[in-house]
């Protein structure tokens, strides 16, 4: 059996199809194993060689390589859901519910999602934690601590984001509380220390940027939605490639 | 298989290295060779690849075992008791029992994030780079973790303690009966301080709307003498600590620390003697 797979394998990897694909054999000597690094676009993340401490689960716990997964799979299921989804009031809460009946695997995906946002929270605090913990922000890491800590509050600010999607209660209450907050900001905020001093009221505050309006409705939604589904995602991938980026440039803190 | 070749090689490298913690050692004093490197493909590869199936195996448990929810339809008329904020948050929110939400719901959110971003550039220590230790870094671990738990604690509360009303609900509590309301009332701290020490009532200036009274002078004296009690006494007591900062870190590393620890103070203050604020303005209580 095993032999079979062998031989088909070898006989794939020599067609001029695969070559063009992939510009060398398969990975089986160390010669292919170096220019795949080279060549593939995901793989290139990585160096060539690591040392073999970087590859002991008990230091890195795969915290971050795990978050970067939640990010990606957050990105292909949150792409199906939008083909099922409007951000209208009167629409919105219908389309998550069909989600859950008549779309096939709606229900599934749309968990998935979400299983995979509160997974990405969480992570993403337990791989900060992993990264104080040995130390690996000090120099020459420092910039990269903070290019993390800028990804900790997109992650945080995209699941909240999420949150008012769906349009039940749930989101709309869990939102409003936010935009109290908002409300509350000093200087900036209608209901903040030296707010009204400064002029701020409901119409012209931080909170009414962020829901284009006075109360959690249409613009609101619209504006979450924009911020969820494109700008907030854009961000994120971009701050995550400067993180990948730095973690080749300042070499790996650990035994690497 | 070629494969087997390699693992191999990386078995014979590990029997010589004498170790994991030997390794780190050798690593942190730049001493490593090819000898102890591996190819990533496949070594990295497929460990990556391995716990990505198994998350994804994770994940769809999780979404079997509990899909995700949706309540009722969204309306403003009829607003849920109580509104809770995602998990995530509820930390924050549940400060809101104890803070205005200028302070609980931003400045100290933001307080976080800036002293997160500081952390790198007010810790000087150059030992714990790369490897787990708590003693070559006993403050920084300590007052790292102080934080994460209480942010943890104060989420665990507001999930699973907190119920109508924002009650304290046990387990055992039916969740669908409200508390007693408490009797206590909350008093501000100038409050008990003029009753208590027989002050005047009267303001001894007047600043716009700002009625200054001795009792409130006193309030102040304390905000701002809990941070300049907490500026000194380490500059006095732990004067290395102090010149291993030097002046500006030391002073960043002080007001983010006692900021952090004036939380449960305030938490303290409040479940001990119901005070309700311990400084009034015009414009901002704390
Ligand atoms: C979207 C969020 C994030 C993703 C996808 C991510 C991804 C990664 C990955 C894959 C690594 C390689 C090592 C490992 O897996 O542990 C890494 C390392 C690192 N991360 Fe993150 N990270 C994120 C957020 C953060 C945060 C919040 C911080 C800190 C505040 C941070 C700071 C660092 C630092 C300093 C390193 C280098 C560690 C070393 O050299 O040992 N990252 N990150």
């Amino acid at each position: 059996m095993l032999e079979l797979l062998k031989r088909i394998r070898n006989t794939v990897n020599k067609t001029q199809v695969f070559k063009s694909i992939f510009r060398h054999g398969y990975p089986d000597n160390d010669a292919n194993r170096a220019l795949v690094m080279f060549s593939n676009v995901v793989l290139h993340l990585h160096p060539v060689r690591v040392h073999r401490g970087a590859l002991k689960i008990k230091f890195t716990w795969c915290l971050g390589g795990l978050t970067f997964f939640f990010f990606i799979l957050l990105a292909i299921t949150g792409v199906f859901l939008m083909f099922y989804y409007v951000p209208d009031t009167n629409r919105a809460y219908q389309n998550i519910q069909d989600l859950g009946t008549v779309i096939f695997f709606g229900d599934l995906f749309r968990s998935l999602h979400r299983w995979s946002a509160h997974s990405m929270v969480l992570f993403v605090w337990l791989h900060m934690t992993r990264v104080f913990l040995t130390g690996s922000y000090k120099p020459p890491r420092e910039f990269n601590w903070v290019v993390g800590v800028i990804l900790l509050s997109t992650t945080l600010v995209l699941s909240w984001t999420g949150y008012l999607l769906p349009w039940d209660q749930l989101a709309l209450w869990a939102v409003t509380v936010g935009s109290k907050m908002a409300e509350a900001s000093p200087l900036i905020g209608n209901a903040g220390p030296f707010g009204p001093e400064l002029g701020m009221n409901p119409t012209n505050d931080i909170a009414f940027v962020l829901l284009g309006g006075t109360v959690v409705g249409q613009s609101a939604l619209l504006r979450f939605y924009v911020l969820h589904c494109l700008a907030l995602p854009l961000v994120t991938a971009l701050f995550i490639a400067v993180h990948f980026w730095r973690i080749r440039k300042d070499g790996f803190s650990g035994p690497l | 298989m070629s494969d087997k070749g390699s693992a191999s090689e990386s078995k014979a490298a590990s029997s010589q290295s004498g170790g994991f913690a030997a390794l780190i050692k050798r690593t942190a004093k730049g001493k490593i060779g090819p000898e102890d490197t591996v190819l990533v493909w496949p070594n990295l590869v497929y460990l990556e690849l391995i716990s990505m199936v198994f998350a994804t195996a994770i994940l769809l448990f999780l979404c079997l075992y509990s899909p995700a929810p949706l309540e009722e339809l969204a309306s403003a008329d009829t607003t849920p008791n109580p509104t809770k904020a995602p998990w995530y948050f509820l930390g924050l929110q549940e400060l809101l029992v104890f803070f205005d939400p200028w302070l609980a719901g931003v400045v100290l959110p933001t307080f976080i994030i800036i002293g997160l971003i500081l952390i790198p550039y007010i810790d000087p220590n150059p030992l714990g780079k790369g490897y787990y230790t708590f003693s070559e870094r006993k403050f920084a671990v300590t007052g790292f973790s102080f934080g994460l738990a209480l942010w943890y604690i104060l989420i665990v509360i507001g999930v699973w303690f907190r119920g109508l009303d924002w009650s304290w609900y046990w387990p055992w509590d039916d969740p669908h009966m409200h508390q007693p309301a408490g009797a206590v009332k909350l008093v501000d701290l100038e409050v008990i301080l003029q009753s208590t020490l027989g002050l005047s009532e009267r303001p001894i200036v007047t600043l716009g709307r700002y009625a200054v009274t001795v009792a409130n002078i006193l309030t102040w004296g304390m905000f701002l003498g809990y941070y300049a009690v907490g500026f000194t006494i380490p500059f006095l007591l732990f004067r290395k600590f102090y010149n291993r900062l030097g002046f500006v870190r030391y002073n960043l590393t002080m007001f983010m620390f006692l900021s952090m620890m004036g939380v449960p103070l305030k938490i303290f203050v409040r479940l001990l003697a119901n005070i309700k604020y311990v400084l009034v303005t015009p414009w901002f209580n704390i």
